[in-house]
């Protein structure tokens, strides 16, 4: 009996070959992900019209027909060299600042500037995940920085600079102070929350379920009109914290039950033999939760954390109704001036606005991504 | 045969006692888990606890450093008695160490922050001696070339090698070992029971929960058998096989060396 008539031997061991060639490349992308199938060829085809249809209009109203400079309303409206004016970006140009500073007092606007180009290198020290002493950058952002913002805008009669009163602030300032102080605290609230609702002791559980529970039960104008009307009535008027302020707190609050739930859902992700195996090791509660558990359950929740910072990115704009003025409030006022009044500026009003929460939010969204990417490079499971 | 023997080979018997657990009960709702346990543990013994699934192995081990609780009976450690007092499990916990079945290695950090975690957040030790020690271990272990990467990108054997390393970094007094090869393949189970022969070898109190009965026969100085929350009999490993006493007993050891 010849076995080796039978069934096929190999005689010396395969190569290591290269892929066929239509698998890879430009063309062979394009069959894999394009071309595929009769529905994927019709996807491609409906999507490629919709692009057709939609970006000739948009370009020609944001850049192509787009008026760029001009002293008022005049320079906007139909004329015989432009009979269809786009976007009357001049308008935006002249309203700028108030779009920026609101009513903050001109001659102190360099403080706010301060405070933006701080901010945003506190922000891009913790956001460079390789930049060096990543720690100290820590101390700046979350202590150093809160006070110099506090002591700029607010300012400090005792050296020199002189009191702006919180309802002159406005505009950009004011939609990025409400988020970035929402965005910072609704974290760490939102982590002890969670905890607080997984806790063993019934009183804290109930307490921090009966908060997150409450708060997420209310829209966030309800919150921020309790913060604005009822917290004067338990605090003393003199102690009634600042207009502001109160909105600051009424939207740390409600990001905070958010976060808490977000938070909790990544808890939940973590398989009790990583709490074990931390406990048998003698971590006591803090130092396991610091140290194995959250960094494990932060990295799950990391898309869902983001998603509740753009949702309280964009529901600043909500403060408006107890009289703050943010940035979409101040579009609003701008595009109300008879200056400039044409069919369009309210148009170019609101695109300026969906430009700016746009690339606010898209970037934080790229940004997350790109962090998520690196964490999983890092260690797979 | 229901309350263990002293084992006669008493390495220094005027310290007490390693583990002693007195009439310890436990219930899962109505479930009567474990059954007036009563076991002394001496100093340098090594302890193999075998006998059918759901027996309540694993449960008294794990009561051993209170990631169990029981509603009657007592546990003394190394002469600490486990109570409620956070301060006393922690200190219990920081000497006795524990090897899970499924290894439950930390993804998020490589094997050597693996090991020197705990040495630097509960020994208080500095970095740099700390990751001597880990990388000490790990040549123990037989893998010192991986300390650099990450958990998931070792084989089973592995791990649990780095799980035995990161409990040794903590130079307990006690060693617990949760069926350390049930989760492995087979071509693993070997090298990792090659490292617990060695670590015997070493004179540390070991008490392991396995079905590896070479491993039993080869470096126990006693061995339990449990069934249905209860220790059914207690013996010395060639007692144990070559004259079982129980019924239970028998038909365990039928089953499993065919």
């Amino acid at each position: 009996m010849a076995a080796g008539e039978s069934f096929y031997l190999r005689t010396a061991l395969a190569e290591s070959l290269p892929p066929p060639a239509f698998r890879t490349g430009a063309i062979g992308w394009l069959r894999a992900n394009l071309f595929s199938s009769v529905g994927n060829i019709a996807l491609t085809v409906i999507c490629l019209l919709a692009v057709a249809w939609l970006v000739p209009p948009l370009l020609r109203f944001l850049v192509i027909n787009a008026v760029w400079s001009g002293s008022d309303r005049e320079a906007c409206l139909p004329s015989a060299n432009n009979p269809h004016p786009g976007a009357c970006w001049a308008f935006i140009h002249v309203w700028m600042s108030y779009l920026v500073y609101g009513f903050y007092p001109i001659g102190a606007r360099w403080r706010v500037d301060i405070f933006f180009a701080a901010l945003a290198f506190g922000i891009a020290w913790l956001a460079w995940l390789s930049a060096p002493r990543r720690d100290l950058g820590a101390i700046y952002f979350f202590i150093v920085l809160p006070i110099l913002s506090f002591v700029l805008l607010s300012g400090a009669p005792s050296i020199g600079l002189s009191a702006v009163a919180t309802s002159l602030w406005g505009g950009i300032l004011v939609t990025i102070v409400v988020a970035t102080v929402g965005i910072v605290a609704s974290l760490p609230i939102g982590i002890l929350l969670a905890l607080g609702r997984r806790s063993h002791y019934p009183t804290i559980r109930l307490l921090c379920t009966t908060f997150i529970e409450f708060v997420r039960g209310v829209p966030l104008i309800t919150v921020l009109f309790m913060a604005s009307v009822m917290l004067p009535l338990f605090v003393p008027e003199r102690f009634a914290p600042d207009k502001l302020l109160r909105a600051l707190i009424g939207v740390a609050m409600f990001a905070s039950a958010y976060m808490a739930e977000v938070v909790r859902g990544g808890l939940t992700a973590i398989p009790r033999g990583q709490y074990e195996a931390a406990q048998a090791l003698g971590l006591p509660y803090w130092r396991m939760m610091i140290l194995v558990i959250l960094p494990q359950a932060l990295r799950i929740a990391l898309p869902n954390i983001v998603n509740v910072f753009i949702a309280l990115f964009k529901d600043t704009t909500l403060v408006f109704v107890i009289g703050i003025f943010d940035f979409l409030r101040t579009i609003e006022a701008a595009r109300s001036d008879p200056h400039w009044i044409t069919p369009l500026s309210s148009a170019t009003g609101y695109a300026f606005a969906a430009l700016f929460y746009f690339v606010c939010c898209f970037s934080m969204a790229r940004y997350a991504r790109g962090v998520e990417a690196r964490l999983s490079r890092a260690h797979r499971r | 045969m229901d309350t263990p023997q002293n084992s006669s080979d008493l390495q220094s018997a005027d310290l007490g006692p390693a583990v002693e657990v007195i009439g310890v009960n436990k219930w899962y709702g109505e479930f009567h888990a474990l059954r007036d346990i009563n076991v002394t543990v001496a100093r340098g013994e090594r302890i193999v606890i075998c006998g059918p699934s759901g027996g309540g192995k694993s449960t008294l081990l794990r009561c051993i450093n209170r990631l169990e609780d029981w509603q009657r009976g007592r546990i003394i450690v190394d002469g600490i008695e486990l109570t409620d007092n956070p301060a006393q499990i922690v200190a219990v916990r920081r000497d006795v160490g524990m090897v899970f079945q499924h290894f439950n290695l930390f993804p998020h950090l490589t094997v050597l922050e693996n090991c020197t975690l705990a040495p630097i957040w509960v020994r208080r030790m500095p970095k740099k001696d700390a990751e001597e020690i880990a990388m000490s271990f790990l040549k123990r272990v037989k893998i010192p070339d991986q300390a650099q990467k990450y958990p998931s990108r070792l084989s089973g054997g592995q791990q649990q090698r780095v799980a035995i390393a990161r409990a040794l970094c903590m130079s307990p007094k006690i060693m617990l070992f949760d069926e350390p090869t049930s989760a492995l393949d087979p071509e693993m189970v070997k090298e990792v029971l090659d490292t617990m022969v060695e670590l015997a070898s070493d004179g540390i109190t070991m008490l392991v929960v396995s079905h590896e009965m070479g491993f039993a026969r080869q470096v126990s100085d006693r061995i339990i058998f449990m069934a249905d929350g209860q220790i059914v009999e207690v013996n010395e490993p060639k007692a144990f096989f070559d004259a079982p006493q129980h019924e239970r007993t028998k038909l365990f050891l039928r089953q499993v060396l065919r």
